[in-house]
């Protein structure tokens, strides 16, 4: 027993030392690769020397240095909120609507999300005393309006919810606010490129302001998330069931599509919709260590994030000088897991 | 103490009244049986219980506490429900499934996985015999083994009461078994209170404490088994015709079930249904469609379907330590299938057998006797001779009827039977030679009531019935018959 106990923990040990490995590596390739290469060490150093004040190594020039602090990182650490947001967001969609083919992007949240965005961007409406978090919350706002939205509608249309259901009601609604924001485009025309390259997700040229624009919800959504491991883990055997062990599952459940759609919302504010990651790496992770919240939920963080600083670093490589919006990488990977996944729970249907 | 109560609850769904004004109380520690046709709101009155839908009118109360007032996490520290069926979840193991019982006894802010959490659940996983599975996957498990786990984790929660919905739905007999035997003992043992919805009314007879009856929503009535399982009662609930019977062991009835069947030897007379094969060795009867037996004979006794009736004639000094073994190898190497024979043995010559064919107006009557007094014995003295050597049944009498008797026919056809039979020695003045009065009968006699179980029902069959009328005049007229032929070979001989 105790023995079992120790390897379980070692296990998960296990685990989050390699998780966090992966994490660190993939930062710092985010970091060094680019026009410029520059090599792990510098990297380091410039670390070193920014944050603990150890002298700078003579040979690194000032201006790398400003490459690293103002360009490369702030780049690469919102690459990984927005995927830590949206791989986590998934998770907790899946779980609570024990459905595998849930995220941020098949719901339709993410489009729902995107509507505020594009609103306040193009209308430069600024909200009263949250200022520059206007566009996060706004997002947000949206986001979760039309979570609910989707959820009324597939209960309307069939009691029992079942997944295909949520999916199309997902898919219907994004459609919808997608067209809309093709309308807003039409009608302003001028910016019409940028909003562009924004709506297919990219995390490029945004600077510490967005980054630290989403840090608090990504922080608030990502514990509400984490503190409900249990309770996702209850819903995963059906509401009925997590009533009877006690879950109050009204005030749950709100809590859980709350943080959901804080991440998801925070997450399209700063990048575009970037479709699928809140798909694959929490499909992903259940393939290696099981379908428990409790350790699913933390991994979906980090690999989520690792995933997206990864495919920010492809998306801007490839094709280099130029680069490819972000979105187009994780729905290149994600739709055809899309399309396997779907293949699999109506094969194992019928 | 009243752990459950419930006043006058009624609850509609759309406009359908689903239960209407149900009351009842539930004691601590008893096992309480549900049950009721589809549709009679069963799962509904479970689903109030476990706060699942809410209480449109009427009361629960729990404890002494109105169920209302519980939190969902207080409820699930008293109450745990194990579903008719829960989502199949993939990936989780037997043990993740059962911790989250101990959801109800952590912290909401900050949980934390305890040592007593810990003991707990392998105690609930132990109690189902899963200690083997318990890092296996939930799916792959076999339904009953699921089922299992699922109910490891209701008792995770450690509660006070346990609700079922038809728990033994996806096991087999074995499992149906052991569950409700487990539950039954934790009831006693550990004063659990259980409360579950049953599907088969032998089960509920056998394990529950009381049992409640619902029809349309209504509550037929609450009570102990041996008064809810009446035939009349469940008619009534469920519509379909039952019999009800004594369980062979346990104090509680049990009931079959009459199925619809179409007869086609109904119409046939009963001696165009029997065919008699007669030798020196043995007499068999052999009936077209089986026969429901009572007999006391060597094989087959107490109540038995058969479709062959054997007399088989042994020699005097006939010696067997297991006669009965003797008697089913001598059937076997004669393709006679023991389970559908009723074997007797006689030391008198066969030729001598009395038939007595009657037809009356409602039914009809063959009767069989071979009769020897050797053993003659007078019932009222006989515990003044000393000897027990068991010689073979001197007088076998065979009665086959058309007619469907009830149990107590039987009985009584019996009893007309032995007291024609004594009457029949009486008149032919046969002594019990040791103590030189009236013999009643022999050592050894046997007696079968052959009835088809089909036509006219007899409730009774004592001397005052019609049937029983037949019955005494057959056995009497077919035992002085072969007495007399006995007794006249008896005189030849000598």
């Amino acid at each position: 027993m105790l023995k079992r106990f120790i390897q379980k923990s070692f296990n998960n040990a296990a685990i989050y030392a390699v998780t966090v490995v992966v994490v660190i590596v993939s930062l710092l390739l985010g970091i060094s690769i680019g026009s410029l290469s520059i090599p792990f060490s510098t990297i380091i150093d410039i670390f070193l020397y920014q944050w603990f004040g150890t002298p700078l190594n003579s040979d690194i020039p000032t201006n790398l240095v400003q490459i690293v602090m103002e360009i490369r990182l702030p780049r690469v650490v919102l690459a990984f909120l927005v995927g830590a947001s949206l791989a986590l967001a998934g998770a907790a969609f899946q779980g609570l609507l024990k459905n595998a083919l849930a995220d941020p992007y098949t719901l339709g949240v993410s489009s729902g999300a995107s509507v505020g965005a594009v609103i306040v961007l193009f209308f430069g409406i600024q909200l009263p005393f949250v200022g520059t978090f206007t566009l996060p919350i706004v997002s947000i706002l949206f986001g979760l309006c039309t979570l609910f939205l989707v959820l009324l509608f597939t209960r309307a249309v069939e009691r029992k919810m079942s997944v295909e259901t949520i999916i199309l009601a997902g898919i219907m609604f994004g459609a919808f606010f997608s067209a809309l924001i093709s309308l807003m485009i039409a009608l302003t025309g001028e910016e019409l490129r940028q909003i562009i390259t924004w709506l297919m997700g990219s995390v490029a040229m945004r600077g510490w302001n967005y980054t630290m624009m989403t840090l608090p919800f990504f922080l608030i959504g990502s514990l509400l998330l984490l503190w409900n491991s249990r309770e996702l883990n209850a819903f995963a055997f059906g509401e009925a069931t997590a009533a009877h062990i006690g879950v109050d599952v009204m005030r749950r459940k709100l809590v859980i599509l709350t943080g959901a759609s804080l991440l998801t919302g925070s997450a399209v504010a700063v990048s575009g919709t970037i479709g699928f990651v809140g798909l694959v790496i929490p499909h992903m992770i259940r393939l290696v260590c099981g379908p428990n919240h409790r350790l699913l939920l933390p991994l979906s963080l980090l690999y989520g994030g690792a995933f997206l600083v990864l495919a920010d670093l492809a998306a801007r490589t490839i094709i280099s000088p130029r680069e490819l919006p972000i979105g187009v990488i994780t729905s290149l990977i994600g739709a055809p897991l899309f399309a396997v996944l779907f293949f699999k729970r109506m094969k194992r249907k019928t | 103490m009243n752990v459950l109560e419930v006043n006058n609850v009624s609850y509609r769904y759309h406009d359908k009244m689903v239960l209407q004004d149900v009351t009842f109380t539930v004691q601590k520690g008893e096992l309480f049986g549900i049950l009721g046709p589809n549709g009679s709101g069963k799962t509904t009155l479970l689903k109030l219980l476990s706060k699942e839908l809410s209480l449109q009118t009427g009361m629960i109360f729990l404890n002494g506490k109105p169920l209302v007032s519980f939190s969902q996490k207080e409820l699930a520290r008293l109450v745990a429900v194990l579903p008719q069926s829960v989502d199949t979840t993939f990936g989780y193991t037997v043990k993740e499934t059962v911790e989250l019982g101990r959801y109800a006894h952590q912290g909401s802010l900050f949980p934390k996985w305890t040592e007593g959490d810990e003991q707990a659940v392998i105690k609930a996983i132990e109690q189902v015999e899963l200690l083997d599975k318990m890092e296996e996957g939930i799916d792959q498990l076999s339904g009953g083994e699921r089922q299992r786990a699922y109910l490891a984790r209701a008792l995770a929660q450690e509660p006070d009461i346990l609700l079922l919905d038809e728990p033994t739905n996806h096991m087999d007999i074995a499992q149906q078994m052991k569950l409700l035997d487990r539950l039954s003992k934790w009831t006693k043992e550990k004063r659990l209170t259980v409360i579950a919805i049953f599907h088969d009314m032998n089960l509920a007879s056998l394990y529950c404490d009381r049992i409640l009856f619902l029809k349309q929503g209504s509550v037929i009535g609450v009570s102990e088994p041996n008064d809810m399982i009446e035939e009349s009662t469940l008619r009534n609930v469920f519509g379909a015709p039952v019999r009800r019977q004594a369980h062979p062991v346990v104090p509680n009835p049990i009931v079959t079930f009459l199925p619809e069947m179409e007869l086609p030897e109904r119409e046939k007379e009963l001696r165009d249904r029997l065919t008699i094969e007669k030798s020196h060795e043995r007499i068999v009867v052999t009936t077209s469609q089986p026969f429901k037996v009572l007999s006391s004979s060597l094989v087959g006794a107490g109540f038995q379907w058969a479709t062959h009736f054997v007399n088989r004639h042994v020699s005097k000094d006939y010696r067997c330590d297991d006669a009965e073994e003797e008697m089913k190898q001598y059937l076997r190497s004669h393709t006679l299938d023991v389970k559908r024979t009723i074997g007797m043995m006689t030391a008198v010559c066969l030729e001598d057998a009395a038939y007595v064919y009657r037809k009356e107006e409602t039914f009809s009557l063959f009767t069989i006797v071979t009769a020897g007094i050797g053993n003659a014995v007078d019932a009222a003295k006989a515990w003044e001779r000393d000897e027990s050597a068991k010689g073979v049944g001197t007088i076998n009498i065979i009665v086959f009827i058309d007619g469907t008797l009830m149990d107590a026919a039987y009985v009584q056809a019996m009893m007309t039977a032995t007291e024609a039979k004594t009457k029949a020695l009486y008149d032919e003045r046969i002594l019990d030679p040791k103590t030189n009065t009236m013999a009643t009968g022999t050592s050894t006699d046997c007696i079968a009531i052959a009835a088809s179980q089909m036509n006219t029902v007899f409730d009774y069959a004592g001397t005052i019935t019609p049937l029983g009328k037949a019955i005494g005049r057959s056995v009497y007229e077919a035992t002085r018959e072969a007495l007399r032929r006995y007794q006249q070979r008896r005189g030849d001989d000598q």
